[in-house]
């Protein structure tokens, strides 16, 4: 890195390597001379805004959220066995208020709500973020296409886009999961589907933004291919966009995939915290008054989805030149 | 979109262009209104070829769903699928939905036993009745939150309102409606049932006026929770809109003739902040009719969402068909209009 290679490599490796700070980065770097000076920053910039973060309570507050909720997801099977969750097997009393035993009370089935939530959370999440996995990798990908090439391609894809956008999202995803079936599969490419025209449109907009900047004219100018350009100087900086489109992406796909296993479309034996409502008010919880076994599930679907808001609006917030200082 | 929104960025050559008014000719607006409309029929095309992949290419065998839990014969298999088309070319197919569709023909449900548009039509009204009140009062509601709380940012009223706004909307909107159904409706504790728990109208109910209250009463609870979930958009549309404003030198002006703070903000600056709300108004329209899904089945409203809900149950595919493209046509029909009322209500993208 410090050895000077071709003099072509050099400043190409500095470009993208400077997008952490990618103003700055190119002054200092469009000077002649070694940049030597250039690793620590990274480092430094990083420790900036993770402290620039935390200090934000909002933005702790949404990290907090999230580290316990997934800490008790991941760690469920370690505490709730098969003889808490089967119907069959459970002994507690039927929908009874919380007390001692069942500090969240019990569902039509004598099970106790609290380990229902908690089990719930694994689902709700694994299927929040696979989708958003999904969604953020096709918006991503025709996002920067559209962007970059432009052109004929350009404009068609962002035809398509407009589409998906325009296209009302809960009775698409709801016929696409009806027609592919039941189940968390069929649940995820459905909220894939509907929600990947927002980050295509997001990232797009990003790219033609970037690739107006010198440095990817310099690029250019010393010979580097349109797909080099994409990934290897436009991507890095378009990377920080989606990283906070993502964040809120996860807060509306667990919303949704609440709202598609609520309506039914989950998989029957599945416990998650749209089949827990579900059953709430089919099992008739609801007509009994039966609060507690509403109050969990919609809590943490709540909590869940502020945490990742608070989390992304924050991030978004740092990363804005206008707003946040941090980088 | 991205045009309007830039439009909406320069408030500073309101005048020149306002003075254009009278000498505007139809001519361009014709145009203008010509090639929406013809984008909202490209919009539609794209519809129908969407629902046509899903319903009628998708389903791997349709007519083994259809039979599923009777024991029938390869011949009776044979002659369902004749009877569906299902043995015709897939091009053949999709002109003959397209044109079916286009007749308002779109096939007879599996589960009601009757033609599927004639079930929509039957639920349409409480669905316009549910989501327009909604709308209205969610409008109302949120436009004025949010003149108020962006006028004064950063202040108390500010900081609750955001909170609060963001909040409901982080909620899954049928997870507020069963809380309102257990405890305005069942009665916790010392509420008494203050509200029916679901249909729009009682069994017996009586007739005229009294029918009139009847529904009426039916509709707080399931229009409470729309409004609920929907109001916060157009707070924060219309916060940060009039958040754009504050910095204008016209408020400046309207500040140096005298004119008191209400004044100020009532008549220069919502007026102007209104301009980016009417089109998300107009988006949201759209997505409301399909966010009636969730409302109306925690509340059995009788409309177009508890329809698709019962459709899923089975599901019964040419009913999920014709809900969608419903949904669709009324999102396609609400963006249209958000160009149009645009238009009229701005004049710098009028006098372009």
């Amino acid at each position: 890195m410090t050895a000077p290679g071709t003099r072509a490599d050099g400043t190409r490796a500095d470009g993208t390597r400077a997008d952490g700070a990618p103003a700055d980065g190119l002054r200092a770097d469009g000077a002649p001379g070694p940049a030597p000076a250039y690793r620590p920053p990274r480092a430094a910039a990083l420790r900036r805004f993770a402290r620039a973060y935390l200090a934000r309570r909002a933005g702790a507050a949404g990290l907090g959220i999230l580290v316990l909720a997934a800490l008790l997801a991941l760690t469920a099977p370690l505490y709730i066995g098969d003889g808490q969750l089967d119907v069959t097997r459970v002994d507690g009393p039927l929908l009874a208020p919380p007390s001692g035993a069942y500090p969240l009370g019990t569902d039509h089935a004598g099970r106790s709500v609290l380990l229902l939530t908690v089990w719930g959370a694994r689902s709700s999440l694994a299927v929040g973020c696979v989708a958003t996995v999904l969604t953020v990798l096709l918006g991503s990908a025709v996002g920067l296409v559209a962007g970059h090439y432009g052109g004929r391609l350009g404009r068609a894809l962002m035809h398509v886009t407009d589409w998906f956008i325009a296209l009302p999202s809960l009775p698409l995803a709801i016929s696409l999961a009806a027609v592919i079936g039941q189940g968390p599969v069929s649940i995820t490419i459905a909220i894939a589907v509907t929600s990947w025209s927002a980050t295509a449109r997001l990232v797009r907009a990003q790219t033609i933004a970037v690739g107006a900047r010198p440095f990817v004219e310099r690029a250019r100018a010393l010979g580097a291919g349109e797909a080099q350009v994409m990934f290897r100087h436009i991507l890095p900086n378009v990377t920080p966009i989606i990283l906070v489109s993502a964040t809120l992406t996860v807060a509306s796909a667990i919303l949704s995939e609440a709202t598609l296993t609520f309506l039914g479309l989950g998989d029957p034996t599945d416990v998650t915290w749209g089949s827990m409502l579900s059953a709430a008010l089919s099992q008739g919880a609801v007509t009994y008054g039966a609060w507690w076994y509403l109050m969990a599930p919609g809590t943490a679907i709540l909590l869940v989805v502020l945490g990742f808001t608070l989390t992304g609006r924050t991030v978004e917030h740092l990363l804005n030149p206008r707003t946040g200082g941090a980088s | 979109m991205s045009d309007l929104l830039d439009a909406v960025a320069l408030p500073g050559r309101e005048e020149p262009a306002g003075s254009s008014r009278p000498g505007r000719s139809p001519a361009p607006f014709l145009r203008y209104l010509a090639s929406k409309v013809a984008a909202a029929l490209v919009s539609f095309a794209v519809t129908l070829v969407i629902g046509f992949v899903l319903f009628s290419l998708m389903p791997a065998n349709p007519v083994q769903s259809l039979t599923r839990g009777r024991p029938t014969s390869a011949a009776q298999m044979e002659h369902l699928r004749h009877q569906l088309g299902l043995d015709q070319p897939v091009w053949h197919r999709f002109l003959s939905f397209v044109g079916d569709t286009l007749q308002g023909r779109l096939g007879d449900s599996w589960q009601f036993q009757q033609p599927v548009a004639s079930l929509i039509g039957e639920r349409l009204w409480p669905t316009l009745l549910l989501t327009g009140t909604a709308t209205l009062l969610s409008v109302v509601l949120g436009l004025w939150l949010g003149v108020h709380s962006g006028w004064r940012h950063g202040s108390r009223f500010d900081r609750l309102t955001s909170g609060i706004s963001l909040t409901l909307w982080s909620v899954p909107t049928f997870w507020l409606a069963m809380i309102l159904l257990v405890v305005l409706s069942t009665g916790l504790g010392p509420i008494p049932s203050l509200f029916p728990a679901g249909g729009m109208s009682d069994a017996y109910s009586p007739s005229g006026f009294g029918h009139v209250l009847d529904v009426a009463h039916h509709l707080v609870l399931p229009c409470l929770t729309m409004v609920l979930v929907v109001f916060a958009q157009y707070v924060t549309v219309m916060r940060s809109s009039v958040i754009d404003e504050l910095g204008n030198p016209y408020l400046l002006t309207a500040r140096a003739k005298g004119l008191m703070d209400s004044q100020v903000r009532n008549r220069h600056a919502a007026p102007n902040a209104l301009l980016p709300s009417v089109t998300v108004i107009f988006l949201q329209l759209g997505t409301v009719v399909g966010g009636a899904i969730t409302v109306e089945t925690v509340y059995s409203w009788p409309g177009l969402g508890f329809l698709t809900y019962q459709a899923l149950q089975v599901p019964d595919l040419p009913l999920l068909q014709g809900t969608f493209i419903v949904f669709s046509a009324s999102v396609i029909l609400m963006n249209l209009l958000a160009d149009v009322v645009y238009r009229f209500l701005d004049p710098r993208v009028r006098a372009q």
